[in-house]
């Protein structure tokens, strides 16, 4: 009794210190320095949530009836480990993108968000589990009655039951203080994965040390103990190939679609990477867990009386032995392995129940939806709270009713078989884009039905199922005997019932998805469940136009809380540019929200809440989305759209920036008619006033009237001039003008430019300056043109050189295939400023006026331009300084 | 350096990532072929294969596995890292 | 002694052209050809009217005419300005800057003599 009641204590105490455990991890998240909380190790470590009590105390009585069969049970999740990139890794990927909070969720998501598909999921998920739930709760009893039993000591009366009831509150206690502590499944629970970390290395160490007692305790070593394997009843392979082979597969299989197992692995994973590490990482905490199990098993059965339940040979083995330590130790192991099973699949359980059975009956019958009525969060807590109970409490009155007789031990098996059945679904759903909602239905559903028939009901004995039943099919049928259908007799029962199970299940799936036509919202989650690695952003949604933001954020607040609401609102409004806290409910804001939603209440209840608020249902989108056949047409249509809209602003910038340059031209348009208005107007002013001198003036001397009519007569010259000019530089911009292009030497071009250009004036009047030597060069290109600029430089140095004796040099030169020649006069040259705007039309320059009309270098340069060549100031050459430069072969610019 | 010589060396190590993916890919399909080993060994009486030879099988294998995946998961961070350091 | 005019104009022949006409008229007549100091120049001389011309070197007539008007007494001097540019806007800037009377080049010797006798005696 004194023991029993250590027992009693350290069991307590442990419980304790994983409150405590749970507790800190909670604390030390919040504080946000739990970094440590979530390391790879620790991801390890709750995914071993797998090895429950089943495997801890089972397996040891599995090893002690089949041989090495228990180890198909941690091969086939070592298989799927390895193989993380194949499965696992888009498992996770489209768990995070998708906020997927459950097995349910993520099927009844990738197949249009069906709830109708998710509450299916559920019960199933809960027929399977229960059971397992029960055994849990009976491991855990049956080994307190294995301590009294060695202790002879005698149980109160109903015992047995209060103690499970006591574990079953325990735990259900555990998972709504830290399953539901926090509403978004985001902020994971790191109270629970803790907990379950630590249980996960206490029963590894268990184990361990019970193996370890056992190898080199009891038996001489490993040579030793391979030698007592050999020579015991499980001394030789016996195990049937298809066996072997089904059951890796369905072990595989289960570790996918347990919902507690797709709990920790995918809802509460913090990051894609922890998955490398655990990838080898947990095959070898398998491993291990299994390296000690057929030593126990086979020393168990030398050691203990024959009849002794080997299922607790790990109790049994130590306390035989008389090491009540190592048995404690043995007895926290089991311990760990049932409650960490427990919270987990309770967790993950509540989760889908709450989700997707009780929160849309909640939303459907609470008047005027979510909007109106009380506060959802609070709804959404408590109904988590008693799914919890609920399921806990089902898994206890499973364990009352049926007895905790035999029938439980082969349950795990059978539920196995039963929660494997989602695989085609889920595995589908991933991989195959033309996966359905009614093919994953009715897949499930012949799947669970054949498995019902054929593993599930036999398995109660003659209760619910009648022998002759099994021996001779229903009415007599004979091919649909339970156990052999079509008349195949003598397989395994589970191997018949998982080949079949899962052959009419995935071949129904495929046959239903092939005939029929998915909804446009489940192509699309089918294309971003199957792509999930090409685009992990995108999701269509909601056309939102008719959402109230208000409505949407009154149910924001409920559901998230009123300060993350209101951050995830504003942050959304800052990013659609909107002033304010209420974003516009554009259809991507309405995804968002959804999402973030689904992450409290689930994919399916989310989608209905915002349905709810924008208006009916989601006919809107489904019209918008049926008009594109294909997903990736979508896709494409709005990469297009975007790319037009794209397009279209650029379009927009251009006509912005075509109309500015209009402006501006208009602008210069205005300035050089008002220029070109000046100078014809300022010489007909001149020719005006004298000539109404001439004819209104009586006695004017003839030297008056000679000296008026010249004047009339050079501003006459001027208008010319000027409009001749005018003239020349519209046909030069314009590129109307036809080059006539000869070859010539520019020697011969000089001297009649200086000839020209200085007629009229004395010969004293400029001096050139050049050097024949390099003049002869010949020239091929319109020769007049290019004179008509030699002509207007050597004018302009005559005009305005203010040298006292004015000097032109004019300098040849060939430089990198070009012709230089530059003109530089002795004056004082031109000012900086005045440099830049020198070519400009009508820019005169310096304070004196001479008859130029300011177009000579605006004409010079334009023609330059035609030729092929250019004319420019050269600075710092004392005087002013023009060069003109030309292409050798006289080659000119294309017209 | 100038810039092809790096580029190339970059892309050498992505082609060395996508094969070391390769193989984390076969990694459970070597471990299935050999786990199926025992399919070909006899039930019959008398010409069994002995327990101790079975569990010294599986767990070699199982060990292997677990050795090549710890290597092969290594050396995926390890590429990572490594082509962020040969940037330098 | 007949009232004096003074012409800031750059165009030689113009000068000559408004001397000749306004000097047969009996008035007196000064000239200076450059914005840069044109309003120290008005301010010296005091004649009875100014013509300004609108283009001139240095400085433009609106500024001269904007600058002047702020000059002690010089708000009612009469101002004929000139211009060689026809435009509507050109007419407005001349009203704004503070023009008694705006002409447009080419001008009519009778029209500006007049204006100038309108604008003295008014």
């Amino acid at each position: 009794m004194g023991t029993l009641n250590i027992l009693v204590s350290v069991c307590l105490i442990y419980v304790a210190f994983l409150f405590l455990v749970a507790f800190a991890a909670e604390r030390a998240a919040m504080r946000g320095n739990g970094g440590w909380l979530r390391s790879p190790l620790v991801y390890t470590l709750s995914l071993s949530i797998y090895c429950t009590a089943w495997t801890f105390y089972g397996a040891v009585g599995y090893a002690a009836r089949s041989g090495l069969e228990y180890l198909t049970i941690y091969i086939g999740p070592t298989l799927v480990m390895l193989g993380w990139w194949w499965i696992l890794r888009k498992l996770v990927r489209i768990g995070r993108t998708q906020r997927v909070t459950s097995i349910a969720d993520m099927i009844s998501s990738r197949y249009g968000k069906s709830n109708l598909l998710a509450v299916g999921v559920t019960i199933l998920a809960v027929i399977g589990t229960t059971p397992y739930i029960a055994l849990q709760l009976q491991s855990v009893t049956v080994s307190f009655e294995v301590f009294s039993d060695a202790y002879d000591a005698t149980m109160p009366s109903g015992g047995q039951e209060s103690n499970a009831l006591l574990v079953a509150a325990g735990l259900a206690l555990f998972t709504i203080v830290f399953g539901t502590r926090n509403l978004d499944v985001n902020e994971r629970h790191h109270g629970v994965v803790m907990a379950i970390a630590v249980e996960a290395v206490v029963k590894l160490f268990a184990l361990l040390a019970v193996g370890v007692f056992v190898v080199w305790g009891i038996g001489g070593g490993v040579s030793d103990i391979l030698q007592r394997i050999d020579t015991s009843k499980i001394g030789t392979w016996q195990i049937e190939g298809d066996r072997w082979a089904t059951l890796i597969f369905l072990s595989a299989a289960a570790f996918l679609c347990l919902p507690r197992m797709f709990q920790v692995m995918v809802v509460e994973n913090d990051n894609e990477d922890h998955l490398r590490t655990a990838s080898w990482a947990f095959p070898a905490y398998l491993m291990v867990m299994s390296l000690f199990v057929v030593p126990i098993a086979v020393v168990g059965l030398d050691l203990l009386p024959a009849g002794s339940n080997p299922d607790f040979f790990v109790l049994t083995v130590p306390l035989a032995t008389g090491n009540d330590t190592l048995a404690m130790l043995s007895f926290l192991g089991g311990f760990s392995s049932a409650t960490s099973m427990v919270i987990v699949a309770a967790l993950a359980l509540s989760t889908m129940v709450s989700n997707h059975i009780v929160m849309p009956i909640w939303l459907n019958t609470s008047l005027g939806g979510a909007t109106v009525s009380g506060d959802v969060r609070n709804v959404v807590l408590l109904s988590r709270r008693i799914s919890i109970a609920a399921v806990v409490t089902l898994g206890y009155l499973y364990y009352r009713i049926s007895g905790g007789g035999t029938a439980l031990a082969s349950i795990g098996l059978i539920s196995f078989a039963g929660v494997a059945q989602f695989l085609p679904v889920l595995i589908g759903g991933i991989f195959w884009r033309g996966a359905t909602r009614p093919g994953a239905f009715s897949g499930l559903t012949v799947g669970f039905v054949i498995w019902a028939y054929t593993l599930l009901l036999p398995s109660f004995g003659g209760g619910l199922i009648s022998d002759s039943l099994v021996a001779n099919g229903p009415f007599g049928i004979g091919w649909l005997r339970p156990q052999a259908f079509f008349g195949i007799t003598g397989m395994d029962p589970l191997v018949h019932a998982v080949f079949w199970s899962i052959l009419l299940n995935a071949m129904t799936f495929f046959a239903v998805s092939l005939i029929g036509f998915p909804s446009p919202v489940e192509r699309l989650q089918g294309a971003q469940f199957v792509n999930v690695f090409d685009h992990s952003t995108t999701l269509q949604g909601w056309s939102g136009d008719m959402v109230q933001s208000e409505d949407l954020m009154i149910m924001a607040q409920r559901i998230l809380g009123a300060r993350e609401a209101q951050a995830l609102f504003e942050r959304e409004a800052k990013r659609q540019g909107v002033t304010g806290v209420l974003p516009e409910p554009s259809p991507e804001f309405l995804q968002v929200l959804e999402r973030e939603l689904s992450g409290s209440v689930g994919v399916a209840t989310a989608h209905a809440m915002v349905e709810q608020i924008v208006g009916g249902t989601s006919v809107s989108v489904e019209d918008l989305m049926a008009v594109a056949d294909e997903t990736a047409q979508i896709m494409e249509h709005s990469s297009q759209l975007e790319a037009k809209s794209q397009e279209l602003s650029r379009t927009a910038r251009q006509l912005r920036q075509a109309n500015e340059k209009l402006t501006q031209i208009s602008e210069q348009k205005d300035a050089f008619l008002s220029q070109v208005s000046h100078e014809l107007r300022t010489p007909m002013t001149s020719i005006r006033a004298f000539s109404e001198i001439l004819r209104d003036t009586e006695k004017l001397s003839a030297a008056e009237q000679t000296k008026y009519s010249t004047i009339i007569h050079d501003e006459a010259l001027r208008l010319t001039r000027l409009l001749d000019d005018l003239l020349d530089l519209s046909v030069l911009e314009n590129g109307q003008v036809s080059l006539n292009v000869q070859t010539g030497k520019l020697e011969a071009l000089l001297d009649h430019a200086v000839a020209t250009a200085l007629t009229g004036s004395g010969s004293d009047s400029l001096r050139v300056l050049r050097q024949r030597g390099e003049e002869r060069i010949a020239l091929r290109t319109d020769l007049d043109r290019l004179s008509q600029v030699f002509i207007n430089l050597i004018g302009n140095a005559q005009k305005y050189c203010d040298a006292e004796h004015p000097e032109l040099r004019i300098d040849v030169e060939m430089s990198d295939g070009r012709v230089v020649v530059d003109f530089i006069d002795n004056g004082s040259g031109i000012s900086k400023e005045d440099q830049a705007v020198v070519f400009e039309k009508f820019a005169r320059v310096g304070v004196q006026r001479a008859s130029g009309a300011g177009l000579g270098l605006a004409i010079c340069r334009e023609i330059m331009t035609r030729l092929g060549g250019s004319v420019s100031y050269l600075p710092g050459q004392g005087g002013a300084a023009f060069r003109v430069s030309l292409p050798d072969d006289g080659k000119m610019v294309p017209q | 350096m100038n810039e092809r010589p790096k580029r190339v060396f970059l892309e050498r190590q992505n082609y060395r990532r996508r094969r070391l993916i390769d193989f984390i890919r076969m990694v459970p399909v070597f471990g299935a072929i050999l786990w199926a080993v025992p399919l070909l060994w006899s039930t019959e009486e008398g010409r069994q294969v002995a327990t101790s030879d079975a569990i010294v099988f599986i767990f070699f294998v199982w060990f292997a596995l677990v050795g090549v995946g710890c290597v092969l998961a290594r050396a995926l961070r390890d590429g990572n890292d490594g082509s962020a350091r040969t940037q330098d | 002694m007949g009232k004096s005019v003074l012409l800031i104009e750059d165009e030689p022949n113009i000068i000559e052209a408004i001397s000749f006409i306004l000097s047969r008229d009996g008035w007196s007549v000064a000239t200076h050809s450059n914005g840069h100091d044109a309003v120290g120049v008005v301010m010296a001389a005091q004649p009875d009217i100014v013509i300004l011309d609108v283009m001139l070197p240095g400085k433009t007539g609106y500024d001269i005419l904007r600058e002047l008007r702020e000059e002690k007494g010089m708000v009612d001097l009469p101002v004929l300005m000139l211009t060689a540019k026809g435009q509507v806007k050109d007419r407005e800037m001349a009203e704004r800057a503070g023009a008694s009377r705006f002409m447009t080049k080419p001008f009519s010797n009778a029209e500006v003599l007049e204006a100038v006798r309108e604008l003295v005696n008014a």
